[in-house]
């Protein structure tokens, strides 16, 4: 059942990825990704009765953290340049 | 160990050197005293080797200078060799040069580069006293490209001339052409024998175990280097052209030395023609067909110089006749009596060109004989000598020749003798020819020449009058005879002895029929001779045309070499092939990456999807394979 | 200070010499070349050191370091000094001075950088050469072509960019083969005899099937097929030399050709004896081909570097034909023949630099009459001329002729008897000397003689630097042409342990029976090639 929980949202925020172009709801999208496998790694650190799936958990929080402190300001100063929130306007990094 | 030998060599290069590199600044009497002085030198030494030599009973000298090379068992030595046969061609070399030289003085004294001409021509006598001297093949060979280099520089010595410069080129190619057969030739031996060693070599042929390698084979490797040097048919064509250069060069290196170093080769080596009846044949059927050929050329050429070139090219065909009836010392012998009465020729020609101011067409000479009458006396002499009027020196070699030709058990036959007697004939016939227009009859100058007409200074009629004394009494030295011992004649079967005074006979009466025809043709102005002229057009004009060969060699090699090479390889090649499948490759990676970049074209949205499509597959997989 | 040292001193003299370029001030672009010849004629004069200390009658290593790199593969830092690269050490040597002095008008752009790039390659080639490691060696070889790459692609001409790339791309692509064939053999050196080890020597005792050894042989060969390079192989190095500055063209065909060659000689046939043996005949005839196509094509240029750039490539094919005959006087006549090219193609290129700095074209047509025009210029010119076709007392002749020699004696174990290939290969390679004397003359006297025209007038003749650089040219060549048994006796062990390293029979079949034979010299031993290669597999 949670494992079922943890693909639905790992799911719905890869869709959310994919199908959105506003930039702020595809973060929250990833961040939705990141928290199913949260769930799943709890979930099988219960099962397995170890540590290892709980203290990964906790790395991911702190990345997650981070990557969102430095991606919020990524997304004003890109806002600031092009006037909106549309990521498709800045697919300017193409082979 | 003296080292007299080394010092024959050593003696010209020096005065290359100094002339070379301080000439120019030290003055013409410093460079003509450097350029005779050690030259003369040389043949003072020689002589005193020949002294050594009969004072030793004719044991041959041998000298190592040094070790070129040792490889593993190989073993290449720079080392001399003098025996009588050496001492023949080295007495030639340096007596005849020195003479030039002298010579020299007086031809070349208005000429700017006067310090660079003596600077090559003894250069050119170091690399054919190295030619003459050397013991190993490797040193003759070293001789070898060395005065066909000389030969290079002298013809084209007014390189501003472009045709001039071309000649020179001419020459040295033609000559490589033949060296390439000489190298195989050197390969071959030192395979078969591990020496080049020219001694060894005759010791190993002559021995009772014959080495096992074709002695034809290898004498045709080496006389396709000969001919070459040589200027045999087919590899002749370089020495007219070689005419080009100043007119004491073509005396020294295109008639009385350089070319005769064929000969040399083929005499040093007769160890081995002795056992190359094939090699031998060929060698007289070229010899005395190019002796016909190119005397029937000379016939009707109207340059002074081209006469006489292709006379050289017809009397060297003489001498490989004797080489290839196995008369080596024969063939020795007119070597030494050509370098006297050709030389005198070419030096002649060179008076009366000096006399002219630079006119060397014999149509527009005529009547010089009292005007500059040393050249003319001595340039007489000498063409008697050519023509083989008894009893000057042509007349003794050549006579030899004819009755070895006939007669010699190593291959002569009545052929033979009776194309070889033809050229002797046309040889007397355009050698009055030559002597008749220029000397004789009207003058054809025009008035600015006649007016400036002049005899040559004393330096240059006096060596004149030197050679045209040693093409007179030169025959009466019997070189076969002191050859003997090294080079003997071949047998002569008994029955064919009493014709030897008949040909004796015969020969004489050539030379003077070919005299009278002369005189009778050219005799009246000049009328005879154009009548004939109108007769046969068609053979006039391909005598003229010197049988087109030069056209041919141009259409048949020279030509599609350039063709193959430029369209061949370098278009089709190079250009489309090589360069072609390196482009194709480079556009097709350029391609596919092309294709491949659309993919990375920056939204995110698109890179998203790929990745579920990642994580699907791999479910896929893990699914089925799991 | 030691043996060892000195080598070592030679080896990183350029390193210090690029240290100290970086640290003279700015905008001084005369004490950079000043310095930089100095640095450069102290290299010169140690390495002359080296090579008159070199003991001719040892076998092995002379001057060698060895110490431990990278411990966990059997790296050892190795290098020494031995019959096979001491002459090409020389010759690196020897033409680092004349490169620095003949640069120094024709480069006014980034000098600073220009002179560190050059020494920077000055060290990879001397690395290259006395690397007894082949992983020292890989290192050094992949490093010359960074400055080299810069240096084409900075000073070159117009079509600079093009030309490197060729360049760069197609040795690259060799090298990658060859770090492949690298692995794979020290990987199966460690698997068969449980060695890890990238030292030459531990190398040559590598046994591999024959079907193995034929595919390194492969992937070594084109690698350094590009480099000598071997038709058909060949299309960059037009371009490239025709691209460089003087100062690269006179390295790439004065030293970096010769690294396939020596490569081809101290790496791909001694290490894959078997396959070479095999295939001797192939790359003899590659050779001749090269040989004549290089002639040919030299016939037919118009652009005077591109005719020298054309010789080179047939006169290393002579290189090539005295290597693969196995014949200690071709390997002897191959290692002339190096060293000859070296000073010729090198001497040549400069010579062409110089009349380009006057009259900034490299177009045949537009000269003609230079005898008249820079007497001087146009001895030299006619000199070095002489000795690429090869006349004898100039080291071309050296080279050719025992070259030549030594492939008509080739004995390749598949034409024992008869033997008329090899005979034929030879002959074909002596219509080389003829066409090398059509192409040179032909260029020299379009260039030196007839009516006098130049695009500049009046030229100024060459001027004391240059006669110095020419006249140390040409004083070698005539070294080399009239004396080369010298150097030839410190070059001779070395033929030999090639001659015999080729000859062994190294497929790791009759190891044991092969083991107790003394070896012999590869004609005479009837060595069976065409071993069956299945009995190792199993």
């Amino acid at each position: 059942m949670l494992i079922a929980t943890s693909i639905a949202l790992f799911a719905l925020g890869l869709l959310g990825v994919i199908v959105r172009r506003n930039v702020l709801v595809m973060l929250m999208c990833m961040e939705l990704m990141l928290n199913g496998v949260n769930l799943s790694l709890v979930t099988f650190a219960q099962q397995q009765a170890t540590a290892a799936g709980a203290v990964l958990v906790l790395l991911v929080f702190v990345v997650a953290a981070a990557e969102i402190a430095i991606a919020i300001p990524i997304v004003l100063l890109l806002v600031r340049r092009k006037d909106g929130l549309d990521l498709d306007a800045y697919a300017e990094l193409k082979g | 160990m003296s080292h007299l030998l080394a010092l024959i060599v050593v003696l010209p290069l020096a005065g290359f050197l100094l002339n070379g590199l301080a000439g120019n600044r030290l003055g013409k009497a410093f460079v003509s005293t450097v350029g005779c002085g050690l030259p003369i030198l040389a043949f003072a030494v020689a002589v005193k080797c020949l002294v050594d030599l009969q004072a030793a009973g004719g044991a041959p000298r041998i000298e190592v200078a040094y070790t070129w090379a040792a490889i593993g068992d190989s073993l290449f030595e720079i080392a001399f060799y003098f025996d009588a046969l050496t001492a023949v061609m080295v007495l030639i070399v340096t007596g005849v040069g020195s003479l030039i030289h002298i010579y020299s003085i007086g031809y070349m004294k208005a000429d700017s580069s006067y310090a660079r001409y003596y600077a090559y021509l003894n250069l050119f006598l170091f690399f054919m006293l190295l030619l003459v001297l050397g013991r190993s093949m490797l040193v003759l060979f070293v001789g070898w490209e060395g005065v066909g280099l000389a030969s290079y520089l002298l013809i084209g010595f007014w390189f501003e001339d472009p045709d001039k410069a071309r000649a020179g080129k001419k020459a040295f190619i033609t000559n490589r052409i033949g060296d390439a057969g000489f190298l195989l030739g050197m390969f071959l031996v030192y395979q078969a024998l591990g020496t080049l060693d020219m001694d060894r070599i005759n010791a190993a042929f002559m021995g009772t175990s014959p080495p096992a390698v074709s002695a034809s084979l290898l004498g045709i490797l080496l006389f396709i280097g000969a001919s070459g040097k040589s200027a045999q048919i087919p590899l002749y064509v370089w020495l007219p052209d070689a005419m080009a250069g100043p007119t004491p060069v073509s005396a020294l290196i295109h008639a009385a030395t350089m070319v005769t170093g064929g000969v040399y080769l083929v005499a040093r080596l007769s160890g081995v023609y002795m056992h190359a009846p094939e090699a031998s044949a060929v060698i007289a059927a070229v010899g005395v067909f190019t002796a016909l050929f190119a005397a029937t050329i000379a016939v009707a050429q109207n340059d002074i110089k081209k006469v006489l070139a292709y006379s050289t090219i017809s009397q060297l065909g003489f001498m490989f006749v004797a080489l290839g009836v196995g008369a080596y010392g024969v063939a020795i012998f007119h070597v030494y009596t050509h370098a006297f009465f050709k030389a005198c020729l070419f030096l002649g020609a060179g008076s009366v060109i000096h006399a002219l101011g630079g006119e060397q067409d014999i149509r527009k000479m005529g009547g010089l004989a009292r005007r500059i009458p040393v050249t003319f006396a001595t340039f007489a002499v000498a063409t008697a000598a050519i023509a083989g009027i008894p009893p000057l020196a042509g007349f003794f070699s050549k006579d030899e020749i004819l009755w070895y030709a006939f007669a010699s058990s190593h291959g002569g036959s009545p052929l033979l003798f009776a194309v070889a007697a033809t050229t002797a004939l046309l040889t007397a016939f355009y050698m009055f020819r030559l002597l008749w227009l220029t000397f004789f009859g009207r003058s054809r100058m025009t008035p600015e020449v006649e007016h400036h007409v002049h005899e040559s200074p004393l330096s240059m009629t006096g060596v004149l009058v030197v050679l045209a004394v040693l093409s007179a009494i030169g025959g009466f030295l019997s070189i076969p005879h002191y050859l003997a011992p090294m080079l003997p004649l071949p047998e002569v079967a008994h029955e064919l002895e009493y014709f030897e005074t008949p040909l004796v006979v015969m020969s004489v009466v050539v030379a003077f029929a070919g005299l009278a025809a002369a005189a009778f043709v050219y005799g009246d102005a000049g009328a005879r001779a154009e009548a004939l002229r109108r007769r046969f057009p068609g053979l006039y004009r391909v005598l003229c045309g010197k049988y087109f060969v030069d056209e041919a060699y141009d259409a048949l090699i020279a030509r599609p070499l350039y063709w193959i090479s430029d369209r061949v390889f370098l278009r089709i090649g190079d250009r489309q092939l090589f360069d072609g499948t390196l482009h194709g490759l480079a556009a097709l990676g350029r391609r596919t990456a092309g294709g491949l970049s659309r993919v990375q074209n920056g939204s995110l949205h698109l890179y998203a999807l790929f990745v579920l499509l990642g994580i699907i597959a791999s479910l896929a997989w893990g699914w089925r394979h799991g | 200070m030691g043996d060892a040292g000195l080598l070592n001193l030679v080896l990183f003299l350029p390193v210090a010499g690029i240290a100290a370029i970086i640290v003279l001030p700015p905008r001084r672009d005369d004490l950079v070349r000043g310095l930089s010849l100095a640095v450069m004629i102290a290299g010169f004069v140690l390495t002359a050191l080296l090579y008159v200390r070199y003991d001719a009658s040892l076998d092995g290593l002379q001057f060698e370091t060895r110490l431990p790199w990278i411990a966990a593969w059997g790296v050892y830092y190795q290098i020494g000094l031995d019959g096979y690269n001491v002459l090409l050490v020389l010759l690196t040597a020897f033409l680092g001075p004349l490169v620095v002095a003949g640069a120094f008008t024709a480069i006014q752009k980034d000098v600073k950088l220009f002179y560190a790039m050059v020494f920077a390659l000055q060290f990879a080639m001397l690395g290259t050469f006395v690397a007894q490691d082949l992983f020292v060696f890989y290192l050094f070889w992949e490093t010359m072509l960074v400055p080299l790459f810069l240096i084409i692609g900075i000073w070159g001409g117009e079509r600079r960019i093009y030309a490197t790339l060729k360049f760069v791309l197609y040795t690259a692509f060799g090298s990658i083969l060859m770090l492949a064939a690298v692995i794979y053999l020290v990987y199966s050196l460690n698997t068969t005899t449980g060695i890890t080890s990238f030292a030459f020597a531990d190398l040559y005792r590598a046994e591999l099937p024959l079907s193995v050894q034929t595919v390194l042989l492969a992937a070594f060969a084109l690698s350094f097929a590009i480099k000598v390079p071997i038709v058909p192989l060949h299309t960059w190095l037009p371009d490239a030399h025709v691209e460089a500055p003087t100062a690269g063209s006179v390295i790439l065909a004065g030293v970096l050709l010769k690294m396939g060659t020596y490569g081809f000689m101290k790496l791909a046939f001694p290490l894959f004896p078997d396959a070479t043996r095999l295939f001797a005949p192939v790359f003899g005839t590659l050779a001749v081909v090269s040989i004549i196509y290089g002639a040919c094509l030299a016939l037919v240029q118009t652009d005077i570097k591109k005719i020298i750039a054309y010789s080179s490539i047939s006169h290393l094919g002579y290189v090539m034909l005295g290597l693969v005959s196995l014949d200690l006087i071709g390997i002897q006549g191959a290692m002339m023949q190096m060293v000859s090219h070296g000073l010729v193609a090198g001497g040549l290129f400069l010579m062409v630099g110089m009349i380009y700095e006057r009259c900034h074209t490299r177009e045949l047509a537009a000269y003609g009459g230079l005898a008249k025009l820079l007497p001087v210029y146009s001895v030299f010119f006619a000199l070095l001329t002489l000795a690429s076709i090869g006349l004898p007392t100039t080291s071309g002749f050296t080279g050719e002729f025992l070259v030549l020699l030594g492939a008509f004696r080739a004995a390749w174990p598949q034409y024992v008897d008869g033997a008329v290939y090899p005979m034929v290969l030879s002959a074909s390679a002596v219509l080389g000397v003829v066409l090398g004397a059509l192409y040179m003359l032909w260029f020299a006297q379009r260039f030196l003689f007839g009516a006098a025209k130049a695009p500049h007038l009046p030229l100024a003749d060459i001027t004391l630097r240059e006669k110095s650089i020419l006249a140390a040219i040409i004083a070698a060549v005539f070294w080399l042409g009239l004396f080369p048994d010298e150097p030839m006796r410190k070059t001779e062990l070395a033929a030999r342990q090639y001659q015999q390293l080729v000859a062994e029979e190294r497929t790791g079949v009759s190891v044991s029976a092969h083991r107790s034979e003394p070896s012999s010299p590869p004609g005479s031993s009837p060595l069976p090639v065409t071993l069956p290669v299945s009995s190792r597999t199993k």
